[in-house]
């Protein structure tokens, strides 16, 4: 088990990739990466069980699927630094004829990767039927995904919602990341969703919310308890308070910085306080 | 040439049901989804047989497709089955992200296709399905004729790595192709041999182009039928061959003249061939409530109609 020290400098090195590949190709979205920093590497570094290498059945190991696809920075940081691809890969993100597309896809062979996402609100259905197929092979390992707040205004989570409670999918945990932010605002602004803790409740999942969103401790100790409470009839939430842009200060707390790359200088002020842990790619 | 008959009509659809049910006792990875239509789609043995590798997604077919893509990932092989209107125009985007781009191994079988339906009327008919699968990059788009030709594909796509839409229908029909028949996907098959005509016809109105071929030898016509199941990938080098020989084409479908099995022929002679072509299939409508015997003579999807489009298209010659 890695010390949180470790994970610490794998989340600070993540930021720096996060920046250093969005302001490269001055496009992508920095916001909800760095939101979910913490949660990243505590799942990819310490809360999945993994097997080496990448086949796309992933039998006997635990699966992760990113319903946002646009928070693919993050995600492919990740999966670089643990080890999916060569890190340098990441120098090639959004490019022509790369495998790091803008949004994520198997179309192109990644490693890690077991479906596309972009188009919200269709990643929990995927997740259930991986999650179904594994109860189907007698694979007692476990489905993890991630969802925005705001992707939960697609109307096919509610479909998948319901039926992952009707139908019992106890092995899968998802997370939502509860940052409060989407493309043109506060999601109150734009959508009020009211209580999601309520909704799911009401639907018959089993609900638990991780305040601190990115405190690496608080994750770890709030996704122990989720996976405790797998395999109990009840798919498992995971509320996950989270900051937009955290880790940068001035990305912070705001809807700003949801698909916007930062200048020279903001960059340059964004790596200052995220000094290399790990070696930049 | 072999000398089609009607072996006693039955529903395309329940050829699928065959089909699943033969599926379930051979092969294991296959699973069955439904949205809330086990009885239209004729899948109850197959659920009786199998019941743990049976999925009810109850009246939610996005989340089905979706679903049918995750359990790919378990090595599973997912045949989604809902009416066609809702196998497709309700769930493109799902289709396209999540199951085409990603590469799935999902069978996605569409029943009640087209205007035969019938007294349900437009909301449920759909005559743009082709076109809109065919759009999609990688997607292989199957329309059957008869009840043994629809069990036939049903297993061939079983054995086939990729995503597949396979599109059958709700009537009772003519049942005429061989009970022992091998389904090459993407192999036309000819059905008649003739000289002055090339008929090409998928799905339903391949026993019409047939009734339409013996009238027109009646009349000394000599019209050559080929089915076209697999709309995608099309057999160009079938029909390359016949209307080198023949001159001019018929294509008949129950579909829109815009994106059907017409257009996929067009563009294809068009870039390797030029020839005379006419169109049996609707003409950018919706259809309407009626017997399908009312709506095929309505809107010019039978025997009739293709008789009609071969007298126009011999001028044209």
């Amino acid at each position: 088990m890695p010390k949180i020290e470790e994970l610490q400098d794998v989340v600070v090195q993540t930021r720096r990739d996060i920046l250093r590949m969005v302001h490269k190709v001055n496009s992508g979205h920095p916001g909800g990466s760095l939101g979910c920093t913490e949660f990243f590497v505590a799942l990819y570094h310490e809360l999945m069980e993994l097997k080496e290498g990448f086949d796309m059945d992933g039998a006997d190991e635990d699966l992760f699927f990113l319903s946002n696809g646009h928070i693919s920075p993050v995600y492919y940081s990740v999966l670089a630094r643990r080890g999916y691809f060569e890190v340098d890969e990441l120098n090639t993100f959004r490019l022509i004829n790369s495998r790091l597309q803008g949004h994520p896809t198997t179309h192109e062979g990644l490693p890690g990767i077991r479906i596309a996402s972009g188009s919200l609100g269709q990643g929990m259905s995927v997740a259930i039927g991986a999650a179904q197929a594994k109860k189907l092979n007698g694979d007692s390992k476990l489905i993890y995904s991630l969802h925005g707040d705001g992707e939960l205004q697609e109307g096919q989570n509610w479909e998948a919602i319901m039926y992952a409670a009707g139908k019992k999918v106890d092995n899968l945990i998802a997370t939502v990341d509860l940052n409060g932010q989407q493309i043109d605002g506060s999601t109150d602004d734009v959508l009020p969703m009211g209580d999601i803790k309520a909704k799911f409740e009401a639907f018959g999942w089993d609900v638990l919310e991780i305040k601190e969103g990115n405190n690496l401790e608080a994750i770890s100790k709030g996704m122990k308890e989720a996976k405790n409470r797998t395999g109990k009839g009840k798919p498992v939430c995971v509320l996950l308070h989270t900051v937009m842009g955290n880790g940068v200060d001035f990305m912070m707390h705001t809807h700003a910085w949801h698909g916007k790359a930062p200048s020279d200088e903001q960059l340059e002020n964004a790596l200052a306080q995220n000094a290399e842990t790990l070696g930049d790619y | 040439m072999t000398k089609y008959v009607d072996q006693g009509k039955n529903d395309t659809r329940s050829g699928y049901g065959a089909g699943m049910t033969e599926l379930g006792r051979t092969n294991p990875n296959v699973v069955a989804l439904c949205a809330d239509l086990i009885g239209s789609l004729k899948i109850q043995q197959f659920i009786d047989e199998n019941p743990e590798r049976f999925f009810q997604i109850g009246i939610a077919e996005a989340n089905m497709m979706g679903i049918a893509a995750g359990l790919t990932i378990g090595g599973k092989i997912p045949f989604t089955g809902t009416f066609a209107n809702f196998s497709t125009g309700r769930v493109y985007d799902q289709i396209r992200q999540s199951i085409a781009y990603s590469g799935k191994n999902v069978k996605i079988c569409a029943s009640h296709a087209g205007i035969t339906l019938g007294e349900d009327g437009a909301t449920h008919q759909i005559l743009e399905d082709i076109g809109l699968m065919k759009m999609l990059p990688g997607m292989v788009v199957i329309n059957t004729c008869d009840y043994n030709q629809t069990k036939a594909a049903t297993l061939a796509i079983a054995d086939y790595e990729g995503p597949v839409y396979l599109r059958f229908g709700r009537p009772k029909v003519a049942n005429f192709t061989p009970v022992d028949q091998k389904f090459e996907i993407g192999k036309a098959l000819l059905l008649s041999e003739g000289t002055d005509v090339t008929i090409v016809a998928t799905g339903h109105l391949v026993w019409e182009a047939l009734i339409a071929c013996e009238r027109l030898e009646a009349q000394g016509i000599s019209a050559e039928v080929i089915n076209i199941h697999t709309i995608k990938p099309l057999d160009a080098a079938a029909i390359l061959k016949s209307v080198k020989k023949t001159g001019c084409i018929v294509t008949a479908e129950e579909h829109n003249y815009l994106g059907g099995l017409g257009e996929s022929i067009a563009g294809m002679l068009g870039k390797e061939h030029p020839t005379p072509q006419e169109f049996v299939a609707t003409n950018d409508t919706f259809g309407e409530s009626g017997t399908p015997e009312q709506l095929m003579e309505k809107y010019g999807l039978n025997n009739k109609a293709i008789e009609k489009a071969v007298l126009k298209v011999l001028t044209r010659k």
